[in-house]
């Protein structure tokens, strides 16, 4: 590690104009709980660090008709304290609730967990299907972006340089919808997981599926959206018949890699056996 | 038992530990935190190869570089000779622990120290690290215990000829060493079995995983004195590795003990000190130097892995008449693993006349095992008490039942030789049954599991100290460095002995210079060796105090007696005085003979065996091979728990240490024999929200040998959970797992082959 710089600016422009200077030679704290893991291990060495935290626009849940904006340096606990965003998006605040521990908890963000980019990044999956945007800010002022175009592959994203997530926006959505993540790891916490899969549906007045959107997570370089198994959702009452379509098509759907974490084999499986179980949630969750 | 059990004031209580708020509060000192005016940073360079010849150090840059104060490879340090030293539970070869602490003209292992530099600043001390350029010839490696047994595959050691077999090879290999244990004739007791069981298992090395990375300082002085502060299970050890090595008088090396953030064997070794010693000795400055917990991972011991095949025999009504094992254990780079132990203790919980087994001591290359909590013996005992419950299952017995009709006993002769004395094997089973854990029914993909272990529990040389104060408080110094509790348990044996208020007691684990040899912490053998040297230190001292009160009185020694922490006339016919306490012939010390003290240095002997049974339940999930570990409960026998809470403390953790082992830990090498998983990310010990709650039964069969009755406890408990999960898995799922660990893909893979 090298001289490295930190900054703590107060606005967007400040932290734009300081990014946008270090050309690449930036990364942003806003958590820091992979930052800091990255700096200790020699994975990076940055020349300078800046700090978002003091950025008045990264902060809160703000609730507008049903839909939520929530800052780049809300942390999962604080996302887990607020009762009407737990409510309309159980999926999205349970993926974001299961990055590391209570004290992480305490730090973590879903903007950070985002732009991190691993393939098996919790908090993603689950913001896919809710069909999350957010707002990114950068030199050239400001653009909403799908949550789904920010990873381009492990470790990767499409921000361009002096560019940063400024928020991440939730829609509001009808009645009788609901989403749940589940993810499969060998130990209840502390873990990074081996497959990972939100659903997000919604209900008609009697139960039958009329949207839905299935995303699974760390069998890909990137998220899956599974096209098959939303259609095998849509128009069903989510019933076993329809479950079974949803493993089928989420395995089929799955390219996972072998390594340390599991098998091909054993990932295909239980991308099929999360999805299934996890849209059986979602729907639970939307009849209540 | 007919005798009433005898009423203590201390012993069996929960006092509070007289270490508890330095540790809660942040003041301990753990190995990492001293520091020292001018002290430097070292680290070190370790080999990116499995197995390699190291051509040339260059270490010019290194040295040029501003702020490096020393480097040094295997060159600085003195040639050792191959004598066998006493470590843990095993003996090791010098030469071969020199090469481990630094390599020499060859590499064994990925992680292997091939250098080491100090600094003034950790990060110049990285960069240093950085600029030392190693030229290595790669050859090829093997990891695995049967691979390395092959014919074709790459010689670690071209000397080395396996030891126990007639006649000598005339081929070096990779197998160190044959043993061999055998009691009555196996080939008759198969004949008479009308059930045999023939299985094979394998287990994964593990990790002890102990919080605390290994840390040192030393300070060498001009005059050859070297001070040496760390964490480790033995600072005698330290000393003794230490003078061994580096040719040093042990007079000049002074280890002080730090406060040690577990170890459970592990730090029965040394990695860092000869390292900073030397560092510190040619920087002239001390030297601190802290693994990380990745060259944790990569250079410090774990336990073997294996590979063996069980076969035992039983006739139709239960009784087992013959027991067979071959076991293939890992070493590590160099020979010494714990196949020994693993085959004495292999079917020691079962009385059976007719015993066979055959043990190898095998070394790949990856890190050189050490010593983790009863070593070897969760490793044959996991294979045999899975073979027992099949047996039960083939026979319709309950497993429980089968154990309890074989069990161990007062007269039974070992397989290892020794015939046991009073042990509680019996107790442990039958209390386990009488639980209302064993007959609570379970639900759908749920299963119990049970299994007993035994281990042995060691003696060996300890000293201690009894000094009355000038106030009648009490100064207990001793010499074993505390990992469970052992300065309480100490502190209230000499309460108990002296008849004081346990909280007048501060008990010490003072220097290598300031009390004699003690053996490591270690081998379960601390409250029973230490405790027998603090009594016996006490009564020395009980002795002086009822001298000095005779004095007082001017009557002879026998007319005194020692009650309730006083001096008593021994009968009227002594005379008519008022009992004098320890503050009272304390105040008076300097008129009758000076200063009061007891001390004793032993070399204990008649550690009591001991043996505990376990129950777990567990729910599988089919579809992704997760496995929850609903309920579980821990029976042993230990002699006296002098301190409850710290010998329930004892069984919680070795159950779910064993847990784990059965269950996610395991060594994860790609193609090139790199560590795949140096971190507890990927390398899974149980964290707390993965374990229930973990009852214990404490069963008290008192030790003849120890005032108190004490046996060592500290590792039992991890011998049976390897096949109490594994007889609980496949009592869920039907299907018998016969490779550890039991993870969710291994799980999904079994099943799936199974249809």
């Amino acid at each position: 590690m090298s001289g490295m710089r930190y900054e703590a600016p107060n606005s967007v422009d400040e932290a734009v104009k300081l990014l946008a200077d270090a050309n690449g030679a930036a990364r942003i704290l806003a958590g820091g709980t992979d930052l800091l893991v990255q700096l200790r291990a020699g994975m990076i060495d940055p020349g300078v660090v800046v700090n978002i935290k003091n950025i008045s626009e990264t902060h809160g849940i703000a609730a507008d008709g049903g839909a939520f904006c929530i800052g780049a340096t809300v942390s999962g606990a604080e996302m887990g304290e607020d009762a009407a965003l737990s409510a309309a998006w159980p999926g999205v605040v349970e993926g974001a609730e299961l990055i590391g521990s209570t004290q992480i908890q305490g730090r973590a963000t879903m903007a950070g967990n985002l732009c991190n980019a691993s393939p098996a990044a919790d908090s993603v999956p689950a913001l896919i299907a809710a069909g999350a945007t957010c707002t990114v800010v950068g030199p050239d002022g400001q653009r909403e972006v799908s949550v789904a175009d920010i990873p381009t592959g492990p470790g990767q994203n499409s921000l361009g340089n002096g560019e940063f997530v400024l928020n991440i926006k939730l829609p509001a959505r009808p009645a009788n919808a609901s989403d749940a993540y589940l993810r499969m790891i060998p130990r209840t916490e502390m873990d990074i997981a081996i497959v990972g899969a939100a659903v997000n549906l919604v209900l008609d007045g009697d139960g039958t599926c009329t949207e839905a959107c299935v995303v699974l997570g760390a069998v890909g370089p990137k998220t899956i959206t599974v096209a098959d198994a939303a259609a095998a959702l849509v128009g069903s009452k989510v019933d076993e018949a329809a479950l079974a379509a949803v493993a089928a098509a989420a395995s089929a759907a799955a390219t996972p890699i072998d390594d340390k974490r599991g098998t091909v084999a054993y990932r295909t499986k239980v991308a099929g056996v999360l999805a299934s179980r996890a849209a059986a949630i979602a729907a639970e969750r939307a009849r209540s | 038992m007919n005798e009433q059990p005898k009423k203590f004031k201390w012993v069996g209580t929960r006092t509070i530990r007289p270490d508890g708020v330095d540790k809660v509060t942040g003041r301990a000192m753990y190995g990492a935190d001293l520091t020292l005016p001018g002290m430097l940073q070292g680290k070190v360079v370790r080999s990116p190869h499995a197995h390699a010849k190291i051509k040339s150090i260059d270490t010019s840059k290194a040295e040029a570089l501003d702020g490096v104060k020393a480097v040094i490879t295997a060159d600085d340090m003195p040639q050792a000779d191959p004598t066998p030293v006493a470590a843990g539970e095993a003996m090791i070869n010098l030469r071969d622990l020199s090469d481990n602490v630094i390599a020499r003209h060859k590499v064994l292992y990925e992680g292997q120290t091939v250098a080491a530099v100090a600094a003034t600043t950790s990060d110049i001390a990285d960069r240093a690290v950085a600029l030392i350029e190693v030229e290595y010839e790669v050859l090829p490696h093997v990891i695995d215990v049967l691979a390395a047994m092959k014919d074709d595959a790459p010689v670690l050691h071209d000397d080395m000829f396996t030891g126990g077999v007639k006649p000598k090879p005339e081929v070096a290999s990779n197998v160190a060493n044959r043993v061999e244990f055998t009691l009555g004739d196996i080939e008759a007791g198969f004949a008479a079995a009308d059930v045999v069981i023939e299985q094979d298992f394998t287990t994964e090395p593990v990790h002890q995983g102990y919080i605390e990375p290994h840390a040192v300082v030393a300070d060498a002085n001009p005059d050859g004195k070297v001070d040496i502060w760390c964490s480790s299970q033995g600072h005698f050890m330290v000393r003794t590795f230490v003078a061994g090595l580096l040719k040093i008088d042990m007079s000049k090396i002074k280890v002080t003990a730090a406060e040690i953030g577990g170890g459970f064997g592990g730090k029965t070794t040394v990695y860092l000190e000869p390292l900073a010693v030397l560092l510190s000795s040619k920087s002239g400055r001390p030297v601190r130097m802290v693994m990380s917990r990745e060259e944790v991972f990569r250079a410090s011991g774990p336990t073997s892995g294996a590979a063996m095949t069980i076969k035992m025999g039983a006739t139709k009504d239960g009784k087992i008449v013959a027991c067979d094992a071959t076991l293939y254990m890992q070493a590590g780079a160099w020979p010494g693993s714990p196949v020994g132990p693993a085959a004495m203790t292999a079917f020691a919980p079962y009385d059976v006349d007719n015993v066979k087994v055959v043990g190898f001591d095998v070394v790949s290359n990856r890190q050189k095992v050490v010593a983790y909590r009863a070593p070897g013996a969760p490793i044959s005992e996991y294979g045999v008490e899975c073979v027992v419950d099949e047996l039960a299952s083939e026979l319709g017995i309950d497993p429980l039942e089968l154990r309890a009709k074989n069990a161990a006993k007062e007269g039974t002769q070992a397989a290892y030789g020794v015939k046991f004395g009073a042990i509680g094997m019996v107790e442990t089973v039958a209390a386990a049954q009488a639980t209302e854990h064993y007959k609570t029914p379970l639900g759908p993909n749920q299963g119990r599991g049970v299994a007993s272990g035994f281990w042995f529990n060691i003696g060996g040389e300890s000293c201690a100290g009894i000094r009355i104060n000038e106030d009648g408080s009490v100064s207990l110094t001793e010499g074993s460095p505390d990992i469970g509790g052992s300065r309480a348990s100490m502190a209230m044996m000499a309460a108990e002995t002296l008849g004081v208020d346990y909280y007048k007691v501060k008990p010490s684990v003072v220097d290598t210079d300031a009390t004699g040899y003690h053996f490591v912490t270690g081998g379960s053998r601390v409250t029973f060796a230490t405790g027998m040297a603090v009594v016996k230190a006490t009564n020395a001292a009980i002795d002086e105090l009822r001298a000095r009160a005779a004095k007082i009185w001017d009557v002879d020694v026998e007319g005194v007696v020692w009650e309730d922490g006083h001096a008593k006339p021994a009968s009227s016919n002594v005379g008519d005085f008022d009992p004098m306490s320890v503050a009272d012939l304390a105040a008076m010390a300097n008129k009758t003979g000076g200063p009061i003290s007891g001390h004793a240095d032993i070399n204990a002997k008649g550690a009591g065996p001991a043996f505990g049974t376990h129950i777990c339940d567990v729910e599988v999930d089919p579809d992704t091979g997760h496995v929850t570990v609903l309920r579980y409960t821990a029976v042993q026998d230990v002699g006296r728990a002098i301190h409850p809470s710290y010998v329930e403390g004892q069984l919680q953790g070795g159950a779910a240490q064993g847990i784990g082992w059965a269950l996610n830990e395991e060594y994860i090498y790609d193609e090139n024999g790199k560590l795949e998983n140096a971190g507890f990310l990927d390398y899974r010990v149980p964290v707390a929200s993965d374990l229930p709650m973990i009852d214990t039964i404490l069963i008290e069969i008192p030790n003849p040998t120890h005032p108190f009755g004490v046996r060592g406890v500290g590792e039992v408990p991890i011998i049976p959970p390897l096949a109490a999960v594994a007889n609980a898995v496949a009592a869920a799922t039907g299907v018998r797992f016969h490779a550890l660990p039991m993870s969710p893909p291994a799980i999904v893979a079994k099943m799936a082959e199974k249809g």
